[in-house]
């Protein structure tokens, strides 16, 4: 079964909180893509009187980085908890790919210290199945450079060991799609760029698909194949520095953050346009703007 | 020790140690014990439908324990009064409700002690019989759920999102708790039956370095305290519940002040 949330498809869709949108548009939702990890369609969303989603399309396709950004109280992780279930939306809907199975590496991983458990522990019971859990956990543990920490219990490791545990729970389940909301908090700045070139790695030798929530635009990483810039609604996206160029995004962030943007990019030998062109291949939404 | 009654005390007192010990795990972790001592004390409410009713009382106790867990799942649901507000709220009325019921029920001469405290020496066959199908059962279940269980206490967003019905495992473990306490009201009392699925699990815990570890030294601590407390009770006439669970609270408390004095160093 394929898992579809929420419901309201093909409703109005109300107006948007943009200016220059119409005031209410009859719109059709666009089809779920079939071919991504998570597709998801108009997602809407309130909490206590305060629209978190509004409108929000989004697909990770196979193999493919995702980087979401914008700036606090955008809804990154509201929306990051719609695509993985956790919440339901008011309207709109997700589909996630048939027997999809997610790494998951939330934003705050507080330590439970009333249960006794070794990181090696945690990792293996992210497993789905209990044979060669040793030797499965060991390898994910050492995939994330922390084979050492295995006996150790969670309650007493760093927060950067913490978070390569976290990360070798979600590996450990080999995913097809990763999803880190706010990965490198806390850990700094070389560990950081150390961590992005990690998942970079991993994707490419395992070839899952990442999305990626970041609110600190200095790190948005050089594997990113898009980044989808939100505020509530999908501002703008398409490879990074199309996105760090689009006029949205230098209304969201100041002309500060645009040019500290991309840091870690090296060189491209192709450029796009600022409308977010061109799409990774295999997506079938043409990329929001405003 | 050859006397009937004390074999009696001495076998249901251990298999419930032994039953209590990984559910206590659960209790402690999901921090669910003062929701544990609200279904507790609306066992009281039970005891008194099953006299009015003359129903097997252990029967009456676990439907009004089911009944309870429900209209608290439902009552959570509403977010204007806090959760412990409302579980000491519902605890105290049920426990209000529950004495009023039994004097309404039995004249106002009944006597309540054996309810609060429970009767370990008035363990009869019917008793046991309920111990060892009901605490097979509950083991059973737990055993079935331990891993999704488990892994919904460590973190139950992150279980979710790995695909584990976290709804439907919660579920289960409620059953498990109205059962267990359902079952031993009888024996330590509407007041002492959380202390009873607490105490172990909290002893073993600086002790223990997996969730299973914890678990076992539970059982094994809540075996001690209850042969120890039995011994107590019949050397120098003590009430037999209240006395196990004085050894409970002296064994957590050998075992949790070394850790305490251990972390200020």
């Amino acid at each position: 079964m394929e898992g579809r949330d929420g419901a309201g498809r093909g409703r109005t869709v109300l107006a948007r909180a943009q200016g220059h949108q119409q005031a209410a548009t009859e719109a059709e939702p666009s089809a779920h893509d079939p071919g991504a990890l998570v597709s998801a369609r108009s997602l809407w969303l309130t909490r206590g009187g305060r629209a978190i989603l509004q409108g929000v399309d989004i697909d990770v396709q196979p193999r493919e980085i995702v980087t979401l950004i914008g700036p606090n109280g955008a809804g990154k992780t509201t929306l990051v908890r719609v695509l993985l279930g956790l919440e339901r939306p008011d309207k709109g809907s997700t589909l996630r790919k048939e027997g999809l199975i997610v790494g998951y590496v939330p934003q705050r991983f507080e330590v439970d210290r009333a249960i006794p458990v070794t990181a090696g522990r945690f990792v293996a019971l992210g497993r789905r199945a209990a044979e060669e859990e040793e030797e499965e956990t060991a390898r994910a543990l050492a995939d994330v450079g922390a084979p050492h920490l295995a006996e150790h219990q969670l309650s007493d490791l760093s927060g950067g060991e913490l978070q390569r545990v976290v990360l070798a729970r979600a590996l450990v389940r080999r995913p097809h799609l990763l999803v880190l909301d706010e990965f490198v908090r806390g850990v700094d700045y070389a560990g950081e760029a150390e961590l992005y070139t990690l998942i970079g790695q991993l994707r490419s030798e395992r070839g899952f698909g990442v999305l990626l929530v970041s609110h600190d635009l200095h790190v948005v990483m050089a594997q990113s194949d898009r980044v989808v810039c939100i505020n509530r609604h999908v501002c703008c996206s398409g490879v990074p520095e199309s996105v760090a160029q689009h006029p949205e995004y230098e209304r969201l962030f100041g002309p500060q953050a645009a040019r500290a943007f991309g840091l870690y990019h090296h060189h491209h030998d192709h450029h796009h346009d600022l409308a977010g062109e061109p799409r990774p291949p295999g997506s079938s939404s043409p990329l929001d703007v405003g | 020790m050859t006397e009937p009654f004390l074999m009696r005390a001495l076998i249901a007192g251990l298999a419930l140690a032994i039953v209590a010990a990984p559910l206590g795990c659960f209790v402690v972790w999901r921090r669910m014990a003062y929701f544990g001592e609200t279904v507790a004390q609306a066992g009281l409410v039970g005891i008194a439908a099953g006299l009015a009713l003359s129903l097997d009382l252990t029967f009456s106790v676990l439907l009004v324990a089911v009944a309870v867990s429900g209209l608290m799942l439902l009552l959570g649901r509403q977010q204007v009064v806090p959760f412990d507000s409302l579980l000491g709220l519902v605890a105290h009325a049920a426990l209000a409700a529950g004495v009023v019921a039994a004097s309404l029920v039995r004249g106002p001469q009944l006597d309540l002690m054996a309810f609060l405290f429970g009767d370990i020496f008035a363990v009869a066959s019917s008793d046991l019989q309920w111990i060892a199908i009901g605490g097979a059962g509950a083991l059973a279940a737990l055993v079935y759920v331990w891993r999704p269980l488990l892994t919904i206490c460590v973190h139950e967003d992150l279980a979710a999102a790995e695909g584990i019905a976290a709804e439907r495992v919660k579920l289960v473990f409620l059953a498990v708790m109205a059962l267990v306490v359902a079952i031993a009201i009888k024996i330590v009392g509407v007041l002492l039956t959380i202390a009873f699925l607490i105490m172990p699990p909290a002893a073993a815990r600086p002790l223990s370095e997996s969730p299973e570890q914890m678990a076992l030294f539970a059982a094994i601590f809540g075996a001690l305290g209850v042969a120890l407390g039995l011994f107590l009770s019949v050397s120098f006439d003590l009430p037999g519940g209240p006395s196990i669970v004085l050894v409970m609270a002296a064994i957590f408390a050998a075992s949790i002040v070394p850790a305490a004095l251990r972390r200020r160093r």
